[in-house]
């Protein structure tokens, strides 16, 4: 009953949450609500048992894009009032968006709910809870099943950075720049030396 | 007595014991490291300290909880109000919750959960939610450029942070801290524990908690000399009072957590007779004041980094370290076949 309870408490949260991003008037507030929604969805995952992922949405959602999100969000000038104004403009491509995501989970959730056969016939089902935890049993698909898999997501993501550094590089002329090995390798010109009383150098 | 703790209501009431049991301590301890902060820089500046209130100055740290108490809160006019109140709620509440996988004895944890690590990782890399949404919250620029600094600061320094505590998982093969302290228990003692073969891995990793906290010589988000306070300019009384306490208790948390990954948690450093007297708790609670010792001292010693040589330390040098660390560590484990097994 509790898990019945939590469920409902934290899904209801994310959902409200959910709606604030889309509806909070202050860009700054949206992404704060946004951040709510991934913390509850956090909670879902771990009322799943699925504790290495929720972990790991705060850590790389929460702890690190959202930061950055904020980031620029705090810093851009935006004017409220324009932003409302393209809203309907918009509405019917997220409208689409949201419709096909609709279908598709209609699809899997109605599969699975008319032939319960098909949950089996996934290429590598998890073990149970209670006899691998999922930390190790992640770690077996990823890193043994599908190695490749996972290298070439990691080289998408790598042509992504580079691609955004190529795009933000600019070689400035004249800018002065600290360079801590030539400051340590320097060898000062002051010395210390024996003064005779009364006498100079 | 019992049977009353093994109804839904005794195990609450348990819960919220045990939770007093471990709160208690650590604000305690927040209390006495603000006053051993002070005796200590003293001593260094061969000063005596706080030594008026009670004897040797004990008192000191309840009357300053007791004047920020009866202090006014300001909030100050434009700013978001509930963001304002927020802020410092975030840093003290995510500074305590830290606590519940902290194991201080073998078995003596609040919540040993599989991915301990994982869990101490996550919430502190979320304690920049605080300083960020009171920067942006105040509506002051002193406060938004501590904020932004601050935000850019930590989101650098754990990225070294996870890949130092991924050196050391490499050796442990599990995310439980139970099992991290367990794999430094051994016939050597305190050559047994993580930081000897992992040497350079700790010092990566206390510099950058000095760095995750925001202290000195890492205290870029409120320095005092540019941005008059920083993120907490706007701050007073409680509200004030509140970021400082999660400072405090974040301080003692990461020397917590480089007490369990490299320091041997709860072991004593010899496996004989007069060290085995001392319970587990006391053992850490001393390594954890000897590690919280550096902080204070490095605030006494050094002066501040200026910020490009900050992100130079943690972008140019730590990452990359630390990265090489992670590679070397990994093959040296799979080539002379050493990997831990699963348990």
């Amino acid at each position: 009953m509790i898990q019945g309870l939590a469920f409902y408490l934290f899904a209801g949260i994310a959902v409200l949450s959910g709606v604030m991003v889309i509806s909070s008037r202050n860009p700054v507030h949206a992404v704060l609500f946004l951040i709510l929604a991934f913390f509850n969805s956090a909670a879902l995952f771990l009322l799943l048992g699925a504790e290495f992922l929720a972990m790991i949405l705060v850590v790389v959602y929460v702890g690190a894009v959202a930061v950055l999100f904020l980031f620029v969000v705090m810093m851009l000038d935006v004017n409220f009032a324009e932003m409302r104004a393209g809203f309907l403009n918009y509405l019917p491509i997220g409208g689409a968006i949201g419709l096909v995501l609709l279908a598709e989970l209609l699809v899997i959730v109605g599969g699975a709910r008319l032939v319960p056969d098909t949950l089996a016939t996934g290429a590598a089902p998890m073990p149970a809870v209670d006899v691998v935890h999922n930390t190790r049993a992640l770690g077996g698909l990823i890193y043994t099943d599908y190695i490749y898999l996972f290298q070439a997501a990691g080289l998408v993501l790598l042509v992504a950075m580079v691609g955004a550094i190529v795009l933000t590089l600019r070689r400035r002329p004249g800018v002065k720049k600290q360079r801590i090995e030539q400051q340590i390798a320097r060898r000062s010109k002051i010395e210390a030396r024996d003064m005779p009383t009364g006498g100079g150098i | 007595m019992a049977e009353f703790f093994a109804t839904p209501v005794g195990q609450l009431l348990w819960i919220t014991l045990a939770i007093l049991a471990i709160v208690t301590p650590v604000l305690l301890g927040v209390a006495y490291l603000t006053y051993a902060e002070r005796k200590v820089i003293g001593a260094v500046h061969r000063r005596k300290g706080p030594n008026v209130v009670g004897p040797f100055g004990l008192l000191q740290p309840i009357a300053d909880g007791v004047k920020l108490f009866l202090k006014e809160t300001v909030v100050p006019t434009g700013s978001s109000r509930v963001a304002f109140i927020l802020a410092p709620m975030i840093t003290f509440i995510l500074s305590l919750i830290a606590w519940a996988v902290i194991p201080f004895d073998e078995g003596l944890v609040l919540a040993d959960i599989n991915v301990g690590v994982l869990y101490l990782f996550a919430v502190s890399s979320l304690g920049v939610y605080g300083i960020l949404m009171a920067g942006w919250a105040s509506n002051s620029r002193y406060a938004f450029l501590g904020g932004l600094r601050s935000a850019a600061q930590m989101v650098s320094y754990e990225v070294s942070m996870g890949f130092v505590i991924i050196t050391v998982l490499l050796l442990v093969g599990s995310l439980n801290l139970s099992d991290v302290v367990m794999a430094q228990k051994g016939d050597w003692g305190l050559f047994n524990w993580h930081f000897l073969p992992l040497f350079p891995m700790f010092v990566i990793f206390f510099v950058s908690t000095v760095a995750e906290t925001n202290r000195h010589p890492f205290d870029l988000p409120e320095a005092e000399a540019e941005l008059v306070s920083g993120f907490n300019v706007e701050y007073s009384a409680m509200t004030f009072a509140m970021f400082f306490l999660g400072e405090y208790a974040n301080m003692i948390l990461m020397a917590a957590m480089t007490s369990v990954l490299f320091l041997g948690g709860w072991l004593p450093p010899f496996d004989v007779a007069p060290f085995t007297w001392l319970p587990g708790p006391i053992w850490l609670a001393l390594k954890i004041c000897f590690v919280l010792f550096f902080f204070l001292w490095i605030r006494a010693t050094f002066p501040r980094y200026r910020y490009d040589q900050l992100m130079r330390l943690g972008w140019k040098i730590f990452l990359p370290a630390s990265l090489a660390a992670v590679v070397i560590v990994a093959g040296v484990l799979v080539a002379f076949d050493m990997v831990p097994q699963a348990s």
